[in-house]
């Protein structure tokens, strides 16, 4: 008994012991889990104050921030009645504008009815001048009613005081030249025609005043001086020879007409869109154009006179 | 026989000819004679003759036709139904021909092309466009002008027409015959251009692009009245289509001399001009406040008081239409002195579209404002603008513009005078507007409350009968609100009566 009781305390002692040695971590072990917990605590105590500050000061920022804003807002609408009535819709300022458009509408009727004076004036000036003109040229014409001093005039009648205004009109106007129509002789004017008489062969009118000697017989410079006119073609051909050539040709083209037949009243195609040449194969049995004008001999000689002007081209 | 016999023979025959063709034309030209004429079948004797040899026959036939198409629209058809337009055509276009052949061609084509569309479009069918274009290059002037009228008349029926015109390349050409120094030829050139320019955008903004604007503003100030007429047409057609094209004329700095041109004896310059400035003006309220600054409103206004009837619609239709666009440039017209030329305008003219006209320039001047409203009201307006409503030979269309003016001035009109009387003429539906007013000025002003009472409006208003509930009894009570009670029972209707009552009931101590 005395051996189990004291392997009893052995055992009780040992796990004394062991309970001994372990003590020291349970109870650091006890001591952190209880130190977390009351933190969590804590945390979680002072989260919940936190955000009731959080929210309250939230509420107050708003406040604070909105009658802020509203100051600046009453600010900003003052500035912008200001601004908008003094600048945008400046009574003033169009006050002034209408005032300045009724000067310049006072101006502008004023030109422009200086401007319809004045054409008015120029158009009186004109109709006035035209009839001064007519009544000039009638005047011309019945000049034959001046007044003479053994008898007055139509217009100059003795009963009035001065005389009318067209007898003064008709003293003032120089009279139409009329060309009279050529009087009848009762013999035919002979007048001696020098040229056509049979010349004096030997003697020749003077050239010159002073004598410069005959360098030819006179015969031949008689001959000379006479010689009948040669014209070239350019001269002979008249001026509507072209035209003439036309007509001619026009009437060519009526006369021998053919009639009943229809041609299409458009331009022909040839000539303008493709020419005879292109196609000589139609040519072959067919006789060339015949030339309406004669040739002009202009270029029959090029190249066979013996100076060599026109080579060079 | 001999030869110089048998040439004679023929020579009478061409000489019979010569003369028949030249009486056809002179008889012609006068319009009793066409009717015997073309029972005479003498279309289909001139016919043959324009193929004639003879150059001057040839030329007499093609103006006899012309003036026989010119005069009546079944010759016309004649003419186009004789296949004559291809020869003609044919013709123009050659070079050799003579260019009297040529004018009377032009002439034919135009007398033709003048009467409706379906004849207009038969000679462009013709292919007459390429030959008119060729003889627009001629050196003679006479034949461009017979051309150019041509082209002008075809062009002037519908849109069409004028694009197959433009697509034909006459555009650039008449810009270069504008420029031209012969009167006539210009006239006509500046003509065909107005009728070109006038159906739409395209073709407007076509015409722009040859730079016809530029030539056309340097002949504003030609002394040629007719020229001028035709000038202003032409650019106002041009302006009327868009902003943009109304500001290219604009600077083309045709203001201030245009505004000269409206003191021009010849009225349908004034006319032509007016127009223009309405057409300008009409587009945007830019374009309007640069013509009121260059004066543009008063010259206007003058021109008015200068002139008569049809005349003088273009310039009130301008000034409503500067009126409309914002109440700066309304003021700038009652500034102007418009408000009693208007009225006198409206006195008296007695057509219904022009008294229209007015009506609605008034509407647009009163309508922004009560300073504006109140400028109108001064001129005595109102009461004609009331019968003008009222009267019933007036036309529709003047009587819904009178109504429409009288409202839009009434709704802002805070000038009490010029209202009163209309409180005893008025129907009931602008009689609620001018209760209105009253109901919105009365409360303020007690001098004004004063004058309603002896001027007897109190009274009138206590006879109106109006619904209970309706608006009219919303302004009623609004005025009897003003006024203490006795006096509101006094004017009421049946007050002696209900006094007198009180007499039987009374009894005397």
């Amino acid at each position: 008994n005395m051996a189990t009781l004291e392997k009893l305390y052995k055992q009780v002692e040992n796990i004394k012991a062991i309970a001994e040695e372990n003590r020291q971590k349970e109870n650091e072990a006890a001591v952190r889990i209880q130190s977390w917990f009351r933190g969590c605590q804590v945390r979680a105590y002072l989260s919940h104050l936190h955000k009731n500050a959080t929210s309250i000061q939230k509420i107050w920022h708003g406040l604070t921030a909105r009658a802020l804003f509203r100051q600046r807002v009453k600010i900003q609408q003052r500035w912008r009645g200001y601004y908008v009535r003094k600048y945008v819709h400046d009574y003033y300022a169009r006050k002034r504008y209408l005032e300045g458009l009724t000067r310049k509408n006072k101006h502008i009727r004023r030109d422009l009815e200086e401007v319809a004076e004045l054409q008015w004036k120029e158009r009186e000036r004109i109709t006035l001048e035209k009839q001064e003109k007519e009544k000039n040229i009638q005047a011309q014409r019945l000049h034959f009613l001046l007044s003479t001093k053994q008898c007055l005039g139509v217009f100059n009648s003795p009963f009035r005081t001065e005389p009318d205004e067209t007898e003064l009109r008709l003293r003032k106007v120089r009279p139409l030249l009329v060309r009279s129509a050529p009087k009848e002789r009762k013999t035919p004017n002979i007048t001696p025609d020098l040229n056509n008489l049979m010349p004096n062969r030997e003697r020749l009118p003077p050239i010159h005043k002073k004598p410069q000697g005959p360098f030819r017989p006179a015969l031949e410079v008689q001959q000379q001086r006479h010689r009948p006119l040669e014209p070239s073609l350019h001269v002979i051909t008249s001026i509507t020879a072209l035209e003439e050539a036309r007509e001619e040709l026009k009437r060519q083209e009526w006369r021998t007409r053919l009639m009943h037949t229809s041609t299409p009243f458009e331009q022909v195609a040839f000539g303008t869109k493709h020419f005879r040449e292109e196609h000589k194969e139609y040519l072959k049995g067919k006789k060339p154009f015949k030339t309406v004008f004669t040739t002009c001999h202009v270029f029959d000689k090029f190249g066979r006179l013996y100076s060599s002007a026109g080579n060079i081209v | 026989m001999s030869q110089r016999q048998v040439l004679q023979v023929f020579e009478q025959y061409q000489k019979a000819r010569t003369q028949f063709v030249q009486t056809v034309a002179d008889l012609a030209a006068r319009p009793q004679n066409t009717e015997t004429l073309q029972n005479s079948g003498v279309m289909s004797l001139l016919r043959p003759l324009l193929l004639d040899a003879v150059p001057t026959i040839q030329q007499t036939a093609a103006l006899a036709l012309g003036r026989l198409a010119n005069y009546n629209d079944d010759l016309a058809e004649a003419v186009v139904k004789g296949d004559i337009l291809p020869q003609l055509v044919y013709s123009l276009a050659e070079q050799n021909t003579q260019r009297f052949y040529k004018k009377a061609a032009a002439f034919v084509l135009r007398a033709v092309a003048k009467h409706s569309p379906e004849l207009a479009q038969a000679v462009v069918d013709c292919g007459a466009l390429d030959a008119l274009v060729i003889s627009l290059e001629e050196f003679d002037p006479g034949v461009k002008e017979a051309a150019a009228w041509a082209i002008g008349y075809i062009a002037r029926h519908n849109a069409q027409l004028s694009q197959a015109v433009v697509d034909a390349g006459v555009v650039p050409l008449l810009v270069l015959c504008i420029q031209e120094p012969e009167i006539a030829l210009k006239r006509v050139a500046a003509s065909a251009l107005s009728d070109i320019a006038k159906h739409s955008p395209e073709l407007a903004q076509t015409v722009v692009d040859t730079g016809a604007i530029a030539h056309l503003a340097q002949m504003i100030l030609n002394p040629d009245a007719k020229l001028k007429r035709q000038v202003f047409s032409a650019l106002s057609q041009i302006a009327k289509h868009s902003v943009d094209v109304a500001e290219m004329v604009v600077e083309a700095e045709i203001f201030p001399a245009a505004l000269v041109c409206l003191k021009d004896p010849d009225e349908y310059v004034q006319k032509n001009v007016a127009t223009l400035i309405r057409e300008i003006s009409k587009h945007t309220p830019e374009l309007s406040q640069i013509i009121v600054n260059v004066g543009g409103v008063a010259a206007v206004i003058d021109y008015l008081g200068d002139s008569k009837g049809n005349v003088r619609l273009p310039g009130i239709m301008m000034l409503g239409y500067v009126a409309t666009h914002s109440e700066n440039l309304a003021m700038a017209v009652i500034v102007s002195k418009g408000v009693p030329q208007l009225a006198i305008c409206l006195e008296e003219e007695q057509e219904d579209h022009i008294k229209a006209a007015t009506a609605w320039a008034f509407g647009q001047i009163g309508r922004h404002t009560p300073e504006h409203a109140k400028a109108v009201a001064v001129a005595n307006v109102f009461p004609k603008l009331l019968n003008l409503y009222l009267d019933t030979e007036s036309s529709e269309d003047l009587q819904v513009k009178a109504k429409k003016a009288l409202k839009s001035i009434l709704q802002k009109c805070t000038y009490l005078p010029a209202l009163e009387p209309l409180l005893y003429e008025a129907p009931s539906n602008i009689l609620k507007h001018i209760i209105c007013q009253f109901s919105k000025v009365l409360p303020h002003d007690s001098k004004a409350r004063r004058l309603f009472v002896t001027s007897g409006g109190l009274k009138k208003v206590q006879e109106i009968k109006a619904e209970p509930g309706s608006a009219i009894q919303e302004y009623i009570n609004a005025i009897n609100s003003c006024y203490p009670e006795e006096i509101v029972r006094y004017y009421s209707p049946g007050y002696s009566e209900t006094l007198l009552e009180r007499i039987d009931n009374y009894q005397p101590v």
